[in-house]
């Protein structure tokens, strides 16, 4: 009998753990460095502007102030739920941002900092949460799906799109995100083999927060995330997702690919959610308060403030400017939420279907007379 | 005037949808060179090209949640489910995606999407390609669900699904596919979301759809040999349901009965049954019928001529609703 090989240890959730840095992960893209310091890699040259840089911290800083707002207005009764994108702010934001216009997002239900890079005004997605509709923005205007709830179903719907995309020859690409937890899912890896069977312009943007709800990442897969690609026969790459230049730099090469008609790549944004998975969840049920407190070190929006800071980039009146903005911004989502109108009843009779059907506007009828009723 | 097998009326539907409107994408498995295990899409691939009849993988979700994507897009896509056994693995995208998402988005978002689905038994087949799911879709909102039963509606209510707005649940009746009848090509169809009065009668109003259409108008025929009168509604659609013909009938007749091949409990006739004693109560001679399949599993093929409704059941339940 021989023995049994020696189990090789192959998925690390927290690579690090017990100390602040993301140790030398070969296989990771890294821009900027925790403590903020510019680092080079040599696949993924990025040039960027000082403006361009004081924007993607405004973005983040801005996105931030808009969560912690909407988390307190989910504590005082006026969010139905809100789910927190804390710590994911430079994945969002940097996928965002390397999106074209001609692009379009398919987004899960926490991809706030995606919207803000499409210009969603907040309050229509704060309009979702609050229970007024099922989605106030126009997905097509702004080239931002609706979110989608069940797990992993907007990936098809992606490649769906980029197979559109290719039968219209546009130049353009799909960007379908995705959780960790998704990629257990049957239909997410229906679309892997579609996309790459038809060589769509599709980019699958993984954020690998660490945690399906309360389910750590072993229990989804015995490899690194990025490494599944291979098997589906396109490329996999993982990207520090705390780190917003490397998320840009890595999503505008996969986006350019698609484009280009090289089909589709997979990108695990390596990351955390610092907050609980929505407002309903309690975090410390599942894991260790140490855990959060290495990664606050590696947290994305000080990184990108200690590089503008320390490089004479961007000074003390620029950050000042940024938290007054955010303020203000808060303060008009306050005000946005509290004022928002609540919705006619008949809403909900009036878009079943592109042609109203005799039956649903017959219990629209009855609903009103019911409710007259009550009136006289 | 045109003969054509019901398989055949289909194919020629979705050639001219093909041809009137670019935007059409028929996907499915082995639809291509092969054109489908029933032929339905027979030289479609090789007029129209692989990017408008796609050859998908093996894989139902992938068919139409990618179809929900070419939507978005603008397309229309035609999904063809093999059998109707295989729809499940398709369960989620069709209920919680192609129905929601007109709603969700207030309308931003249509969702022209044609899922073509072989349904019923009567083949020789095993379970799976047999059933008859018409009512886990007619339950759900935001789909609209139709089923044919002869070549003339075969060739046109395929094109009105196909230019219909909403996602509509196309279901073919597969042991009918080789029947053969006249078609007008160039004549104006009645509405896609229509029922319709197939032989006209006095005692006794029998509705169908799909495969059972015909086993409703064979009752009918041996009934007359006995001296009885009945109605034949075919009704066509399912969700939403056109009653109104349905009702003027049983208001004449005072006699209703419903025949279908899907399990009876909770079937369609369940609902029919309700409405038409809703309406026509002061009408009605004897209770709502119901014949159909038996609430058990799809029997074995050997089995499944007892378990399917036929001229000797439909029959005997006109029976038990004139001795009332």
């Amino acid at each position: 009998m021989t023995a049994a090989p020696e189990m090789q240890e192959i998925v690390d959730p927290v690579p690090g753990a017990g100390e602040p840095h993301l140790p030398a992960q070969p296989d990771l893209v890294q821009l900027l460095t925790p403590e903020g310091e510019r680092v080079e890699h040599p696949d993924y040259a990025l040039d960027v502007t000082d403006e361009e840089l004081c924007s993607l911290y405004r973005d983040m800083a801005l996105v931030r102030r808009w969560d912690v707002e909407a988390t307190a207005l989910q504590r005082q009764g006026e969010l139905g739920i809100w789910a927190s994108l804390l710590g994911q702010e430079a994945a969002q934001v940097g996928a965002g941002r390397a999106m074209g216009t001609g692009d379009m997002a398919f987004p899960t239900y926490r991809e706030h900092g995606v919207a803000w890079t499409r210009d969603v005004d907040p309050l229509h997605v704060i309009s979702l949460f609050r229970g007024n509709d099922l989605g106030g923005w126009d997905p097509v205007a702004r080239r931002f799906n609706l979110y989608t709830v069940v797990i992993g179903a907007q990936c098809l719907h992606a490649t769906g799109y980029a197979m559109g995309i290719q039968r219209d020859d546009a130049e353009a690409a799909a960007l379908a995100f995705l959780g960790d937890g998704a990629t257990s899912q049957g239909e997410v890896n229906e679309s892997f083999i579609w996309a790459a069977t038809f060589s769509a312009p599709v980019v699958f943007f993984c954020q690998n927060n660490q945690y399906a709800i309360s389910v750590p990442i072993e229990r989804q897969s015995r490899v690194p995330l990025f490494q599944r690609a291979a098997g589906f026969g396109f490329p996999g790459v993982r990207v520090d997702g705390n780190d917003v230049l490397a998320v840009l730099a890595v999503t505008r090469a996969a986006l350019a690919r698609a484009r280009e008609g090289s089909g589709p790549t997979f990108i695990e944004a390596f990351t955390y959610r610092m907050g609980a998975h929505t407002t309903s969840d309690d975090p410390t049920r599942y894991r260790l308060a140490g855990e959060l407190e290495e990664w606050k070190l590696r947290d994305p929006i000080a990184r990108l403030k200690a590089h503008l800071s320390r490089s004479g980039k961007a000074g003390p009146d620029f950050f000042a400017a940024v938290d007054a903005e955010g303020d203000e911004l808060a303060v008009r989502i306050r005000k946005g939420t509290l004022e928002m109108p609540d919705p006619a009843g008949t809403e909900m009779f009036d878009h079943v279907y592109a042609e109203q059907t005799e039956e649903i506007a017959a219990q629209r009828a009855e609903f009103l007379s019911y409710h007259e009723g009550f009136e006289q | 005037m045109t003969t054509l097998t019901l398989g055949k009326a289909l194919n020629t539907g979705l050639r001219k949808a093909m041809e009137d409107d670019p935007k059409v994408v028929l996907m499915g498995e082995d639809i291509g060179k092969l054109g489908g295990v029933f032929r339905i899409t027979d030289g479609l691939q090789k007029d129209f090209g692989e990017a408008r009849v796609v050859d998908t993988p093996l894989a139902e979700a992938g068919i139409i949640g990618t179809a929900v994507g070419l939507a978005m897009r603008g397309y229309r896509p035609v999904c063809e489910i093999q059998f109707d056994g295989f729809v499940f693995p398709a369960y989620n995208q069709i209920v919680t995606q192609v129905a929601k998402i007109h709603a969700r988005s207030r309308g931003r978002l249509p969702m022209p999407i044609t899922i073509r689905i072989p349904f019923g038994g009567g083949i020789g087949a095993v379970e799976h390609h047999s059933e008859s799911p018409e009512a886990y879709f007619a339950h759900t909102t935001g789909l609209k669900v139709v089923a044919v039963s002869n070549p003339a509606d075969a060739y046109w209510m395929l094109q009105q699904a196909i230019a219909c707005p909403d996602p509509v649940v196309f279901f073919e009746p597969k042991r009918r596919y080789w029947d053969k009848a006249d078609v007008d090509l160039d004549v104006a169809p009645p509405p896609l979301f229509t029922s319709r009065v197939v032989r006209a009668g006095d005692d006794l109003t029998l509705l169908a759809y799909g495969p059972m259409v015909k086993t409703a108008l064979q009752a009918a025929q041996a009934a007359e040999e006995e001296g009885r009168s009945i109605e034949v509604i075919d009704l066509r659609t399912l969700s939403p349901l056109d009653l109104g013909p349905v009702e003027e009938s049983v208001r004449r007749t005072g006699r209703c009965v419903v025949v279908h091949e899907a399990q009876t409990n909770l079937g369609l006739g369940a609902e029919i049954a309700t409405r038409v004693t809703e309406s026509c109560f002061h009408s009605l001679e004897a209770p709502v019928l119901r014949v159909g399949g038996y609430d058990v599993t799809y029997p074995p093929s050997k089995l499944e001529e007892e378990y399917l409704p036929d001229l000797d059941r439909v029959l005997d339940v006109v029976d038990r609703a004139m001795e009332f």
